[in-house]
């Protein structure tokens, strides 16, 4: 066996990151993202399509648009992801989703990380400082307020499913003059479950996890909450059936996903909102429990778009708008555990990506500018036609 | 209160190295911003609870502030005196209980968005300290060992993926008594090098043999401890007002003898192992992240010059709430997820590892335990290799180390 040096390539490359600024990490995470796309799935530099806008049916879509966003509460790095050695845990976004879509490479929060604030802040389009573990509202007024309010929409035509009980106050601020009555109505499906299960004999606790970041701390439900009895008047979902189908479910997200669909079916909201949850048990430092969360997350996605191919209510019409919240920390990063966590505010745990697919996106481009994850909220409102007149995020004008 | 405020006579209440420490200092501490020296006293505060790498690391970086002079000092620290904090800091007691004033801080600056600017300064710092302080020469070159896969019939993924750039792969090693090989060579280090806390035997499961040579932490005998975590953590989160920084503040200040420990064993690694169960995140639940961080934990504070962890089968996933009220005496076991568990903690182990002293020379071997697949990042070796030479473990870690 023959000799070499060992200057270490970890070192090397560790020293490397060490001597750029935060803004260059962020920029070479998301060059490397492109590559990844490029060799994967074959697609193109966004630069060359601009100017040029596809947007062909947009006055159509204007009038019958709708939004979906779904956002992981727990970003998954790219090295489980889109690096060639984590293409394997996400066959569904890049076989099917990616080449329908327009990816961003370069979406950063600069805001604080954690799941309840950072989801806040996106659906605010500005960077709340909130009690990451309260259920408290955002300071300033949602998406869907804003939808709402310039649009006049009727309550049923937006709503967010989200996966803990920390998450019940997101679909309306507490700033007074969007004020009561214009936010969205919020499903917590576990919260639903857990109501539907009392006093059962199955054992549903595996979908019940409240959150992964404090797992033994549940806040309490606070606002006007989706009640199990209107599973009945609105989804058309009786108890038992609702039970029957959570006995197939093996994670909390599946279960979200099932009442997106219902929602769908039988609401059709022009804005809905799903947050999925599963890959933060990376918190809980097995790696094994993060990866399969990722593979579920990604098939999930998938089936959430077949979802809106087939219901006649969104074919055709809709943008689906994929994001985490935020990353998770390097394994560089001497001050974090590398997947585990996302407490050292690096460049790795704040930059991430975005995939926009569907009605008015130009289909396999991929953007390397910067877009700052406040910057969702005023793209949505120039989709749909509304102004979100107090978010501090800028247009994303490839979106349009 | 300000730093430039501060008095020997209030350190009173730290024990008696520590309070030894900071009276001898208190000039110099009155020279730093409140931003940072916290942070400082945090570590000071626990000295007499401090690994010996941990305490030699307080008296050097001590002895570097005494000897800078106030312009020095301005230059050292402008990073951090430009970070704007609260009044309400300013009141805490930072003096007596740093650690949660350093949790306010870290929020304060979170919501500030100065986060990016301390991270900054920190960096800084560290630097210049690493420069200007001596470095010690290590008695022999560091190695690491990382045995995984307890439990594991077949697997046909493959291993030791993010570790196989950087050493070689070996596909034909003799299992056969290969974790007592290994064991007999970490203890032959110890007695050839002995050094407090300088040689550790960490195991995710039951300790194949309790080594007196060795500083010995398992996952199986710290259950007692974890019972009474667990316990405690459910008696506090029923409490009216409770919530999770609350929490947390409270396990924070939790000592050997609240959780059972009697007053007999090792003072500071009875302390080290309450951290790795009320500061560690999942350690209480799976037993790979037991292993895993243990190691980290092990490695950042004592620094040792050997330390071979074998990691164990932890319990499948149940709902977090199930395996937090413990109900399961036998929980299933999941050996496949272990295993991927593992392979990713030694991977870890050997970064972690790496951002030590003498990390050009160190060794670290890591073998799929009861098989034939081994890899080994050493400065003899090459990297990105793979050998198919037939060799027992004992050869295996001596051509690690040669």
């Amino acid at each position: 066996m023959g000799q070499s040096s060992h200057s270490g390539t970890f070192e090397a490359q560790s020293k490397e990151m060490r001597d750029l600024n935060p803004r260059e990490i962020a920029w070479r995470l998301a060059r490397t993202r492109r590559e990844f796309l490029r060799d994967a799935a074959g697609m193109a530099a966004g630069t060359a399509f601009m100017g040029a806008s596809p947007f062909v049916h947009a006055a159509t879509a204007k009038k019958k648009r709708k939004v979906i966003v779904i956002t992981f509460g727990g970003g998954a790095r790219d090295q489980e992801t889109f690096a060639p050695e984590g293409q394997i845990n996400i066959p569904h976004m890049l076989g099917d989703l990616i080449p329908q879509s327009s990816f961003f490479t370069q979406v950063t929060n600069h805001g604080i990380l954690g799941h309840y604030v950072a989801t806040a802040s996106l659906a605010t389009g500005v960077y709340e400082t909130l009690n990451n573990f309260s259920a408290v509202p955002p300071d300033h007024p949602t998406v869907f307020e804003y939808f709402r309010k310039d649009l006049g929409r009727p309550v049923s035509d937006a709503w967010v499913v989200a996966p803990s009980n920390g998450f019940n106050r997101i679909g309306e601020s507490g700033c007074r003059s969007y004020g009561p009555g214009f936010g969205a109505r919020v499903i917590l499906p576990k919260h639903l479950l857990s109501a539907a299960a009392s006093g059962s004999k199955v054992d549903y606790s595996h979908l019940l996890h409240d959150n992964y970041e404090t797992p033994l701390y549940a806040p309490q439900i606070g606002g006007g909450e989706f009640e199990l009895q209107q599973l009945d008047q609105i989804l058309k979902l009786s108890v038992n059936d609702f039970m029957e189908h959570a006995k197939t479910l093996s994670s909390p997200d599946e279960l979200s996903v099932f009442i997106a669909k219902r929602l769908m079916r039988q609401e059709s909201p022009s804005l809905l909102w799903l947050t999925l949850h599963d890959i933060d048990v990376a918190h809980s430092g097995a790696f094994s429990l993060y990866v399969d969360a990722i593979r579920r997350t990604d098939r999930l996605c998938a089936e959430l778009w077949k979802a809106v191919q087939e219901e006649p209510e969104y074919m055709g019409n809709t943008t689906l708008l994929i994001l985490p919240d935020f990353g998770r920390d390097a394994d560089q990063d001497s001050g974090g555990n590398g997947f585990q966590h996302h407490r050292t505010g690096d460049p790795a745990s704040r930059t991430t990506w975005m995939m926009a697919l569907g009605a008015g996106v130009r289909p396999g481009v991929v953007y390397d500018s910067p877009v700052q994850s406040i910057d969702l909220v005023p793209s949505i409102g120039a989709m749909m036609g509304f102004s979100a007149a107090q978010s501090q995020g800028r247009l994303i004008r490839e979106l349009l | 209160m300000q730093p430039h405020d501060l008095q020997a006579d209030q350190f009173v209440g730290y024990p008696p190295e520590a309070k030894k420490l900071a009276v001898a200092n208190v000039k110099a501490f009155q020279q730093l911003p409140l931003s940072f020296l916290p942070g400082l006293l945090r570590e000071v505060i626990e000295y007499d609870y401090k690994f010996p790498a941990e305490q030699a690391a307080i008296d050097k970086e001590l002895t570097n502030l005494s000897s800078l002079s106030p312009l020095q000092i301005t230059e050292w620290f402008h990073g951090f005196a430009q970070l704007s904090l609260s009044s309400k800091l300013e009141h805490l007691d930072w003096v007596n209980r740093p650690a949660q004033y350093i949790e306010q801080e870290s929020a304060y600056l979170w919501t500030t968005h100065q986060l990016d600017a301390f991270s900054v300064a920190a960096t800084a710092y560290g630097d210049r300290l690493r420069t200007a302080v001596p470095v010690d020469k290590l008695p022999v070159a560091r190695l690491g060992i990382a045995v995984i896969g307890q439990g594991v019939a077949s697997y046909d993924s493959p291993l030791f993926r993010d570790l196989r750039a950087h050493g070689t792969y070996f596909s034909q090693i003799k299992a056969e008594n290969g974790l007592e090989l290994l064991i007999d060579a970490v203890e032959d280090r110890a007695k050839a090098h002995p050094i407090p806390y300088g040689h550790w035997y960490v195991d995710g499961g039951q300790a194949a043999r309790q080594s007196p040579a060795l500083t010995n932490v398992s996952y199986a005998a710290s259950q007692p401890v974890r019972d009474n975590l667990l316990k405690y953590m459910q008696t506090e989160i029923a409490r009216p007002g409770m919530g999770p920084e609350e929490l947390r503040t409270d396990l924070a200040r939790l000592l050997p003898a609240d959780l059972g420990m009697t007053k007999d064993g090792d003072a500071v690694l009875d302390r080290f192992q309450v951290r790795l169960f009320t500061e560690g995140s999942g350690t209480q639940i799976f037993s790979t992240t037991f292993a895993q961080w243990t190691t980290r934990e092990a490695l950042r504070r004592a620094q040792p010059l050997t330390l071979l962890v074998r990691f164990a089968p932890r319990q499948r996933q149940k709902p977090m709430n199930e395996l937090l009220s413990n109900t399961s005496p036998n929980p299933e076991l999941d050996p496949i997820g272990s295993l991927v568990d593992a392979d990713m903690g030694a991977y870890y182990h050997w970064i972690n590892q790496q951002r030590l002293l003498g990390a050009e020379k160190s060794s670290f071997l890591v073998w799929f335990e009861g098989h034939s697949q081994a890899l080994v990042v050493a400065p003899s070796l090459p990297r990105g290799a793979q050998s198919d030479s037939a060799m027992d473990l004992k050869g295996l870690l001596s051509l690690a180390t040669s």
